[in-house]
């Protein structure tokens, strides 16, 4: 059910993320959601895509650093409280959330949220469960 | 083919060893008296005649000669025959402003070659291997010194030099290198490389190497022999004393056999110059007892190492000494505390790290600073600030541990520090630049 999510290191200079997104750009895709993560000396490039197989391909060309984890996609309610309810289902059952970020597409009614927790499947299960819409890979490919 | 180049040599009697080293000597000092007026300037100011010197037990009693030595007598002054009779110079890099120019007679250069050669066969190296040459061609003698030990042992050759990593990569894949010479951090990059492209460590056809001219730890060594699928062997020479091939070590892997017919070894105190007696940790001394044109007596060689006879199972009877500890001119001293990059380097693969380092030192507030830029492999990326925060806190603590000074480590992206193809960068003290003498 998770969706994979492309991370890149890049040190904290200028030009760094110009590389990353420059790079992307030659090659056609799309990025769907990105956040960045920054500390003093580095910054971590978060990203979804609609092809991450052809990204990864252009960024390691380029020497980038990087790294696919799976992290887990929700549609929420685009209305206030939509967030509080997911988060609120995982913070019950003691599930610690390392960061999320969130975007929208042409959809009236949904936002997404990308969620990276430790134990997908229990949070994907749980979520399920509370009637949380889950968003696969296949979404991703069709916004 | 047997396992040594020159098994009687190799495997003489001690007694024997001294014996030769003695006869050597007595003619050599009388040699260098009579063909080199700034030793003999120095053997009179200590008021030592070569008519003292009646073997190896008056060795002690000879003037050191050091680097500064050396700089004082350039380019000429410590040459001992015309230059007519000579057919090649070297130099040191001459990094640290102290270039040094040696000079060799054929005969120089002969026994070089038998050093060298005796180095590959104790790497297993036999006439049919394939010798694939990545030291340096050139002033430099690491290229130049294995070129001559492989010829003379009668492998196929490949002089390659150092960089364009690609080609190197291409002939030792289609011409089949067996024995890759290089330098350690050069080996390690091809290795790095060679992964990189999808090739397993039994896709090569080397079956050892011979890697030297800079220091290297324990752990780099398992990190070369693992990623290239071979026997790392480490070498030991200097441009003083010819180059590559002084010292060699065989299959046992536990230091290096001096070539003692050509070559004798001491342990001294660095700072009281007395001689050590054997076991002792201190810096070794080199005298070149059959070279005819640049024939250094007593030279103080500022690496620090032990020297040790004890038997070893190779059957060699040379002396060993240790893989240098350091140079007492590599050493950095900061906040007073004396650091070596080698101990830095160890603990990074200990805590699972490529040796793909930078230390950078500092004065900040009147205070030294040390920072070490570490390149991270695949799999030591997390996409959360946590994970690498906590990656470079553990890497800290480990070397504070090791070192007893809190450094700040900086975890970078692989191959982002600049490579020399042929020796690493492996500090930057910036304290030069405030006219700190360090």
């Amino acid at each position: 059910m998770a969706i994979k999510q492309l991370s890149v290191f890049v040190e904290n200079k200028v030009g760094k993320l110009a590389a990353v997104t420059d790079a992307i750009a030659a090659t056609g895709v799309d990025i769907r959601a990105m956040s960045m993560a920054d500390t003093q000396e580095f910054g971590i490039i978060r990203m979804i895509v609609d092809d991450i197989d052809s990204a990864k391909e252009k960024l390691s060309e380029k020497n980038l650093f990087m790294s696919v984890t799976e992290v887990v996609g929700v549609a929420v309610h685009d209305r206030p409280g939509g967030l509080d309810e997911v988060v609120k289902v995982l913070s019950d059952n003691n599930i610690n959330i390392d960061y999320l970020y969130a975007f929208i597409s042409e959809s009236k009614h949904y936002a997404y949220v990308v969620l990276r927790v430790d134990d997908n499947e229990t949070a994907e299960k749980l979520l399920t469960e509370k009637g949380v819409k889950l968003i696969t890979e296949a979404d991703i490919s069709k916004m | 083919m047997s396992r040594y180049f020159q098994k009687e040599i190799e495997t003489m009697p001690v007694e024997q060893i001294k014996q030769t080293q003695s006869e050597k000597l007595v003619k050599q000092v009388k040699y260098v008296y009579d063909n080199v007026p700034y030793y003999r300037d120095l053997m009179d100011k200590k008021g030592v005649k070569p008519e003292d010197i009646k073997g190896i037990e008056d060795l002690h009693k000879l003037p050191l000669i050091s680097k500064n030595d050396l700089r004082e007598a350039y380019p000429y002054g410590l040459l001992a025959t015309d230059l007519k009779n000579c057919v090649r110079i070297h130099s040191t890099s001459g990094t640290t402003g102290k270039r040094v120019v040696a000079f060799y007679t054929q005969h120089d250069i002969d026994l070089w070659d038998d050093c060298c050669a005796r180095a590959l066969v104790a790497a297993g190296a036999t006439d049919e291997d394939v010798c694939h040459i990545a030291y340096g061609f050139g002033l430099f003698t690491g290229g130049a010194g294995l070129n001559g030990g492989s010829h003379k042992l009668g492998c196929l050759t490949l002089p390659m030099s150092s960089g364009n990593t690609d080609r190197q990569i291409q002939f030792m894949m289609d011409l089949k290198s067996t024995i890759l010479c290089c330098t350690p951090s050069y080996a390690a990059y091809i290795g790095e490389t060679l992964k990189e492209k999808g090739y397993k460590p039994e896709d090569n056809h080397l079956k050892a190497g011979i890697f030297g001219a800079e220091a290297w730890t324990e752990e780099m060594r398992r990190d070369i022999e693992k990623n290239l699928g071979i026997k790392a062997y480490d070498i030991y020479g200097l441009t003083e004393t010819s180059g590559p091939g002084v010292a060699f070590e065989c299959e046992e892997q536990t230091g290096m056999h001096i070539n003692e017919d050509h070559f004798i070894a001491e342990i001294i105190d660095p700072d009281t110059e007395e001689v050590l007696p054997e076991g002792s940790k201190g810096e070794l001394v080199f005298s070149a007892i059959d070279k005819e044109g640049f024939p250094l007596l007593r030279y103080r060689t500022r690496y620090i190492c032990v020297l040790s006879r004890k038997k070893c199972s190779c059957g060699r009877t040379f002396i060993k000494m240790t893989k240098p500890m350091g140079r007492s001119d590599d050493m950095m001293i900061i906040r007073g505390v004396n650091v070596f990059p080698s101990q830095i380097e160890a603990v990074l693969l200990n805590e699972g790290y490529a040796p793909n380092y930078q230390i950078e030192v500092d004065r900040v507030n009147n205070t030294d600073t040390l920072d070490v830029y570490v390149e991270m492999k695949e799999g030591d990326f997390s996409d959360k600030v946590k994970d690498m925060t906590n990656k470079e806190k553990a890497l800290q603590g480990a070397i504070k541990t090791m070192l007893g000074i809190n450094p700040k480590v900086h975890l970078v992206a692989p191959k982002s520090i600049q490579r020399s193809e042929g020796k690493a960068v492996r500090v930057i003290d910036k304290r030069r630049r405030l006219g700190i003498n360090v």
